[in-house]
């Protein structure tokens, strides 16, 4: 087990190095099929260790690999692996969609400039988001961290010519950062307390109450449990940042910049993924405090987003905000401690974002030939006010269209349905739960399930409202319209594969009863115990008892709320009985917040950025005006006056001394150089001469 | 007898060094000089040296002084025995220099030598002067050997004609 | 010849004799002749207090010394006399005043 993940970890390194390495040497000649062939071995790996995993059918097999790394005396970072189902399912994931990325990019990016290079970045991005799902402590998750940041802004900026895709990279880069800083310094509070990164140790020690014993000793008396929450907040905020949480969201509809199949592995369906994986690992050690800021943050996030992505033309970018929307229900659905639900949605996420992401780099690849053969450099092949009425012309990623939005929305018979579901009950069974504290005071807990029915509403109405974009209807564009093709089958055939992926009972198996998500999944992953003994910690018995109480009225509401909104979104881009341009101008500010992306953007740029430079600015200025003007140059120009009085007394008092005993001297030397006669026998004398005026001297 | 001796001797002495040092020809203050040297080695005898007398005889007149004549020889050309050479400073010289020796003289002559009216018993001094040599002096005489060593060299090396 | 006093005055006269000849003498084979007559005044003064004060053999050795010495001196001056004459053609040492520039 341990040997086959140590070959899924460093098997794409592989790739990597062999892409760039061969220096572009076998671009033309396949060079990128040792790339998915690599690709397709991790996979299999990969599906090695689920079967593996099904037949033990054990939810709390766990493996673990140490090794010291670094050892300070009195602390030590150990590095390791640590294999339990989750690890395994994620593997899967990884490796799957990677896999079929990979395939789906050798047509996608057939003949780019930087090819291998491409390919190259897919590998190490591959082996970074192993590192992370096998890492066994926060250090090394930190480490595998940086290392998808890095892989991400390499990929974002894959056509770094366009500014716009240099700078989407850098925001992506520099956004993460905030987070990770924050990851960084909970990191570190935990292990100065508990002296470990290891998560099962934390835990660990936690359960002890080695936490409750060290924290207010070393943190100079603070109460453990807050310390604990405000540690863990800080730990999630390295979430935020990856996950695309508000208000750290900013990058990733940015990040669409990079190739669309990137955009499908990394901004979709994985790394992103991490932050929620992320706080999957650190679930244990969460305090309700701290998952409840979790679950309003995500919650908020999966509104938030939701509501601009129905005013966005651009296809990637609803899917971007559709994307920020989803990770905002996972992170909800663990901060409600709807533990299953929540990875659950991960995975079920993963394969229908990639697929609606792979689907639409489809689209965007027959728009961009046909527009390639117009020789129109113009049109936006990402716009879709230029689609319209593909249906017939691409029908194999119309149909894996339908499919997959099918299952974002939450239709049944679709996994969408099924993880949903399970986290909208998680809501509404956690709100029912709240009894104490600030959150029952104002029922303030009922707004989770509220943000989360109502993020549902609006996913179905935009995602359906993308297809009657795309597919149906009038062609806006004929000429372009003419062109379109379907794919290649390297392309739709990682289409079709998500697609069946997509499909409730590929999650449910052996069950196949299409409301329940009973079935091989929720065997394998259970909610793991709380270690929190400090204070309040998630009651996990009492949220299961209610989470059982909310599933029926959780899913009925869910498939009226998600009949709404098709409901709507079939009214006005189907069917047209309600025009869609007067209700935005009914609504006024309403859509042009959205539209705007709530100003969110400008109000980084203007709110922090610009004050910002402001400041710098004008501690510029200070620094020049004031400090260099008066102090540094007004010493300098004080300094000069004295060096002159100073310097001239040196002149004539020092020098005028100094001067007066040369011409001394000089009068000495003429006077004497007449004894210099180089003549030994005069010097004789003299020193006989010497010699009996000594003895003169001496003896009378 | 040995009284009258010691004083021609005395006198013979100061007379040819008062050549060496007066006279206009060279040659003429050569063999002044071996007179000296002479005259030097029988004081040795009546100061009881035997070796030294002996040994003055040998390495001055046999080897200094032959060499003094090669030098003169070397760097003249002979076309006759007169081989005038002149001085210089003289007045000067001859002040500076009786000054120099009255000081000597009534440095010397007054003071009370300890045992200086008790002469030593002649005895064979060539004995005594080979046990010191291997026994106090054997140091003294090491450094000797390598000056010799060293100044035979140098000679050699100087002597030749491109340096 | 029974008196030290005697010995001494020669040695001084000799010795006197000797500093006169360095001092005055243009050729340098006749300031060696000079060197050498100071050494003996020396030597003199040397067997002279071995035999009146001090009544050992220490003045004898003393004496075997500076004629070692003596010959080694007159070997190497010669032999730069020599050059020197390479040098310039003649031997007066008053000419030989390079050092003063």
């Amino acid at each position: 087990m341990i040997k086959l993940a140590l070959f899924i970890l460093f098997l794409p390194l592989l790739s990597f190095v062999f892409q760039i390495f061969s220096f572009r040497r076998f671009e033309e000649k396949k060079g990128e099929w040792v790339s998915v062939g690599i690709q397709f071995v991790t996979l299999i790996l990969a599906l090695v260790m689920l079967g593996m995993m099904l037949s033990r059918s054990d939810p709390n097999f766990s493996l673990e690999l140490h090794q010291s790394w670094l050892d300070l005396g009195l602390f030590k970072i150990d590095l390791g692996i640590y294999i339990d189902n989750i690890t395994v399912i994620m593997l899967v994931v990884v490796a799957l969609i990677s896999a079929l990325v990979h395939l789906y990019s050798t047509a996608y990016m057939a003949g780019d400039v930087r090819f291998s290079r491409y390919f190259g970045f897919l590998g190490i991005f591959t082996f970074s988001m192993n590192g992370i799902v096998l890492a066994n402590s926060l250090f090394m998750i930190y480490i595998f961290w940086e290392l998808v940041g890095l892989s991400s802004y390499l990929l974002i900026g894959h056509w770094w010519e366009k500014d716009s895709a240099a700078n989407a990279g850098k925001k992506a880069f520099i956004t993460n950062r905030v987070g990770d800083i924050g990851m960084f310094t909970g990191m570190l509070i935990i292990a100065t307390v508990l002296g470990t990164f290891n998560f099962q140790m934390i835990a660990e020690r936690i359960h002890d109450g080695v936490w409750a014993a060290n924290a207010g000793m070393l943190f100079g008396g603070i109460d453990p449990h807050k310390l604990l929450t405000v540690a863990g907040i800080l730990v999630f905020m390295g979430a935020v940042g990856k996950s695309a949480q508000f208000p750290l969201h900013v990058w990733l509809p940015d990040a669409m910049e990079g190739p669309t199949p990137v955009s499908a592995l990394i901004h979709a369906a994985t790394m992103v993924a991490a932050g929620v994986y992320l706080t999957v690992r650190i679930f244990p050690f969460l305090t309700a405090d701290a998952m409840a800021t979790i679950a309003f943050i995500g919650g908020f996030t999966a509104i938030y987003a939701a509501t601009i992505a129905i005013t966005q033309n651009d296809i990637k970018k609803v899917l971007a905000y559709s994307t920020v929307s989803q990770l905002g229900y996972m992170v909800m659905a663990l901060g409600t401690g709807a533990y299953v639900a929540g990875f659950f949605h991960l995975v079920t996420h993963a394969m229908f974002k990639g697929a609606l992401f792979l689907a639409s780099g489809s689209v965007i690849h027959a728009m961009h030939h046909s527009l390639h053969h117009l020789d129109d450099h113009e049109t936006d092949p990402q716009d879709m006010r230029n689609m319209g009425g593909l249906r017939t012309k691409m029908p194999i990623t119309f149909g894996v269209f339908m499919v997959t939005t099918a299952a974002i929305s939450g239709i049944p018979l679709f996994s969408g349905f099924l993880s949903k579901d399970a986290i909208l009950a998680g809501t509404w069974a956690y709100a029912a739960n709240v009894h104490d504290g600030w959150l029952a005071s104002l029922h303030l807990a009922w707004i989770l399930p509220v943000f989360g029915f109502g993020a549902a509403a609006i996913t179905a109405f935009y995602m359906f409202r993308l297809i009657f974009m795309t597919f149906y209807g009038e062609a806006k564009q004929p000429q372009i319209f003419k062109h379109i093709k379907e794919s290649p089958k390297v392309m739709t055939i990682p289409l079709i594969v998500l697609a069946v992926l997509s499909m409730f009972f590929m999650f449910t198996l052996p069950s196949v009863n299409p409301i329940s998500d009973h079935g091989w999944f929720t065997t394998v992953v259970q909610s793991p115990e709380s270690a929190v003994t400090t204070g309040p910690a998630f009651e996990l018995e009492h949220f299961e008892h209610a989470l059982h109480a909310a599933h029926t009225p959780a899913m009925v509401t869910s498939i009226l709320v998600a009949g709404l909104g098709i409901l709507f979104s079939v009214l006005v881009y189907f069917l047209n009985k309600i025009s869609a341009e007067k209700l935005a101008v009914k609504l006024g500010a309403l859509y042009r917040g959205s539209f705007n992306k709530w100003y969110m953007d400008e109000f980084y740029i203007n709110g922090i950025i610009r004050p910002f430079l402001k400041g710098c600015d004008a501690l510029g200025r200070f620094d020049l005006d004031f400090y260099d003007h008066y102090l540094i140059n007004g010493w300098g120009r004080n300094t000069k006056r004295t060096s002159k009085g100073v310097g001239l007394a040196d002149d004539l008092i020092v020098d005028g001394a100094v001067n007066f005993a040369g011409i001394i001297f000089q009068w000495l030397g003429w006077t004497l150089k007449f004894i210099q006669t180089g003549k030994i026998q005069n010097y004789l004398i003299f020193v006989l001469i010497g010699a009996a005026m000594l003895y003169v001297v001496n003896v009378f | 007898m040995a009284d009258f001796i010691f004083w021609i001797i005395w006198a013979l002495i100061v007379a040819s060094a008062a050549l060496v040092a007066f006279g206009n020809n060279l040659i003429h203050s050569v063999f002044a000089l071996m007179g000296t040297f002479l005259g030097v080695a029988g004081i040795y005898i009546f100061l009881n040296a035997d070796f030294l007398a002996v040994t003055q005889i040998v390495v001055y007149v046999g080897g200094i002084l032959v060499l003094l004549v090669f030098g003169i020889m070397l760097t003249n050309k002979i076309s006759t025995a007169q081989i005038s050479q002149s001085s210089v400073q003289k007045v000067l010289g001859l002040l500076v220099v009786l000054g120099i020796a009255t000081i000597i003289l009534t440095a010397v002559l007054p003071h009370d030598w300890v045992g200086a009216t008790l002469p030593m018993a002649f005895t064979d001094t060539v004995t005594g002067i080979g046990t010191l040599l291997f026994t106090d002096y054997l140091i003294l005489f090491e450094i000797a050997s390598v000056l010799l060593l060293g100044a035979l060299i140098g000679a050699a090396t100087l002597a030749r004609k491109e340096l | 010849m029974d008196h030290l006093s005697s010995y001494l005055v020669l040695s001084a006269i000799l010795f006197s004799l000797g500093l006169y000849t360095v001092v005055t003498r243009r050729n340098a084979v006749a300031i060696l002749m000079g060197v050498e007559l100071i050494l003996n005044a020396a030597n003199i003064n040397f067997v002279a207090f071995s035999k009146f004060v001090t009544h050992n053999l220490d003045g004898h050795l003393m004496s075997v010394f500076i004629i070692m010495l003596a010959a080694a001196e007159a070997a190497v001056a010669l032999a730069i006399v020599l050059n020197l004459y390479n040098d310039r053609g003649h031997i007066n040492v008053d000419e030989a005043n390079a050092l003063k520039q």
